[in-house]
């Protein structure tokens, strides 16, 4: 079943184009990783499908056209983590990730004992209970991003778009939220949209990853197929080295242009291959 | 024995379940209590001193059902009824919708320093009651003032020009709305200047408005806010929890399922009334719209679930009691009340920012 699909969608920003027809289709309970260079485009494929702007072409949401729900409904069914959340500070933990229940409490109304349960538990998977009455801003920035992430768990939406949730954190905090990210994806199954910097991060990640590039889908498929050397220097404008990792996964590794160091077998060039030679 | 140890990843025990800002009422009574306590001290004192006892009952023999006799004097009576319970109404009234709007302002626009008078509210009114006193046909015989019609239209005027301004260019950012509110203010203050160095024997009338102060003939400007006082207080009230979901910004709120917009409209529309029946019986009275909901949000945080009732309920207590100061400090005259809420608050909040380590 697909979860989300958007048959040729263009956005512009300011008259400038930054999606150009882009057509996707991402199967429900899949982990998609967006990756892209700077520009490409990758925030704002997010937001055109979170509805925070204008789009051309159709976002269809399971068997409904996006554009025909309401912000509310919307709510439920798509959840965003955008890649700077504003962390009002005065705000404890619990009211934060209460805000998530807004899609499902009436506009003037109160939430009930069923959101407050349900923001009970959201603390508890992750972790979050023992600071519950914390402010915001006394938490540090892992726990800061678990709240955040708690947040857009308490909308209970089948969609998770999550924009590079691992800016700014250490290499254990990306690697724990995206395990968490991970093990919710299979206890809810959710279907979880990541942008992505880190390109080995996304290969462990995602099992499909799109490659964007000037608005458009440059590259798509397996993390095998889309991070090759090839592909990374000819998007991305790196000189990087793709190697094996023997646990499985794929690491990418930039390069200095021209250095040869590390890896004699490392398929360099012509013209460096010359100059080394 | 056993000790169980909670480990990550584990269901977290729910036990007595996460508590919100709403169903924290310690701190609603305690400035509950704080209210009662300042307005009966505030009925109590003046040039003649009533007894607490006598007043006490005397005011519960208004209750349905409760016959009393308080055996307070005529005289003493018609000065309770007459003179000191109309100001002291007054004086919570008129705090309680300038702090109760000050919180909502700042949630709107997301911005601390932002206060009631902030788009256009303060200078709109100032013509307004300008205009009322330099130019105004003499309205003694009149059923109503002339004076607070035209502050309050002044300033619903300065708002609305303001927003209309704001939304004119097309973006919708609340930096826009604030700077037209600048924009409208400097141009409505430029005419006011200019109609008061026209009507300059008007100067002092003008300049005693501007200061604030609260006086009552009766119980007929009480009449005159309280509608106002009531309908935004609801609307107010009614809107704290999406002020919450406003507070991580526009874009946020949005994808949390809340049209950010309209929300704004609506809160800001009531708060600009509340600040207008506010300023049209009393001038312009500073700092109240600051000073309170910051020394809440310093004390029990952000949430306006909790910010909004408290700021109104503390809001009233901190105005009564600045009355009572600018009425008994230097008696038989009376200081502007506008200099006491300064004078008063600003070191108070000095001592509230120093002792609290948490920024807001």
């Amino acid at each position: 079943m697909t979860a989300v699909e958007l048959k040729r969608v263009s956005v512009a920003l300011d008259g400038r184009p930054v999606l150009r027809e882009l057509s996707l289709r991402i199967p429900g309970g899949s982990r998609l990783g967006l990756i892209g260079p700077n520009g490409s485009g990758k925030t704002t494929l997010l937001r055109a499908i979170a509805g925070l702007v204008g789009h051309q072409g159709e976002i269809r949401l399971g068997a409904t056209a996006a554009a025909s729900l309401s912000r509310q409904e919307l709510a439920r069914r798509i959840a965003l983590v955008p890649q700077n959340p504003s962390v009002p500070a005065g705000f404890t933990v619990t009211d934060y990730v209460l805000l998530g229940r807004n899609p499902w409490i009436p506009h003037l109304g109160t939430e009930s004992r069923r959101d407050l349960e349900i923001v009970g538990s959201v603390l508890g998977q992750l972790d979050l209970t023992g600071l519950a009455a914390r402010r915001l801003d006394s938490l540090s920035g892992g726990e800061r991003q678990r709240a955040v992430l708690a947040r857009a768990l308490a909308q209970q939406a089948p969609v998770l778009l999550l924009d590079e949730p691992t800016t700014g954190l250490d290499v254990g905090h990306q690697q724990q939220v995206l395990e968490l990210v991970d093990s919710l994806r299979d206890d809810l199954e959710l279907t979880v949209v990541s942008a992505m910097h880190d390109l080995t991060l996304a290969g462990q990640f995602a099992d499909h990853l799109v490659l964007l590039d000037g608005g458009r889908v440059a590259a798509a498929g397996p993390a095998r197929a889309v991070l090759t050397e090839r592909v990374i220097s000819q998007h991305y404008h790196a000189s990087v080295r793709v190697l094996e990792d023997p646990g499985g996964g794929i690491v990418v590794i930039p390069v200095r242009p021209g250095s040869r160091a590390g890896d004699p077998g490392a398929p360099a060039r012509p013209a460096e291959r010359q100059v080394a030679t | 024995m056993t000790v169980t140890e909670h480990r990550p990843g584990q269901a977290a025990p729910v036990g007595p379940g996460p508590r919100p800002a709403r169903l924290r009422a310690g701190p609603l009574l305690a400035a509950g209590a704080g209210l009662a306590g300042a307005a009966l001290v505030a009925v109590l004192v003046g040039p003649v001193r009533l007894a607490p006892g006598a007043v006490l009952v005397e005011l519960a023999g208004r209750l349905p059902l409760v016959h009393t006799h308080s055996g307070l004097s005529q005289q003493e009576t018609a000065i309770l009824w007459e003179l000191r319970l109309p100001r002291v109404v007054l004086g919570g009234l008129v705090g309680a919708m300038l702090a109760l709007a000050g919180a909502a302002y700042q949630g709107v626009f997301r911005n601390p320093l932002a206060d009631p008078y902030l788009l256009g509210a303060a200078a709109g009114a100032g013509l307004g009651a300008t205009l009322a006193i330099a130019y105004g046909p003499d309205t003694a015989a009149w059923p109503v003032d002339l004076l607070p019609m035209a502050a309050f239209a002044g300033a619903v005027a300065g708002v609305g020009a303001a927003y209309a301004l704001g939304r004119s260019g097309g973006t919708r950012s609340t930096t826009t709305l604030i700077l037209s509110g600048v924009a409208v203010a400097a141009f409505l203050t430029a005419i006011q200047t200019y109609v008061q160095q026209r009507q300059s024997e008007t100067l002092r009338e003008v300049y005693g408005w501007i200061l604030g102060r609260l006086t009552t003939t009766g119980w007929r400007e009480v009449a005159l806010v309280l509608p106002y006082a009531i309908a935004s207080t609801v609307v107010i009230l009614l809107h704290r929890r999406l002020l919450d979901v406003l507070a991580v910004g526009d874009d946020e709120a949005r994808s949390l399922g809340v049209r950010a917009a309209r929300v704004r409209l609506v809160v800001v529309a009531a708060a600009t009334l509340a600040t207008a029946a506010a300023v049209a019986v009393s001038g312009l009275i500073g700092f109240v719209g600051i000073i309170v909901p910051h020394t809440i949000r310093l004390l029990v945080g952000s949430s306006h679930r909790l910010l909004a009732p408290l700021s109104l309920v503390a809001g009233a207590a901190f105005l009564i009691l600045a009355d009572l100061a600018a009425r008994t400090v230097m008696a038989p005259a009376e200081l502007p009340i506008g200099v006491v809420t300064a004078f008063v608050g600003a070191p108070f909040f000095a001592l509230v920012l120093r002792g609290s380590r948490q920024v807001p």
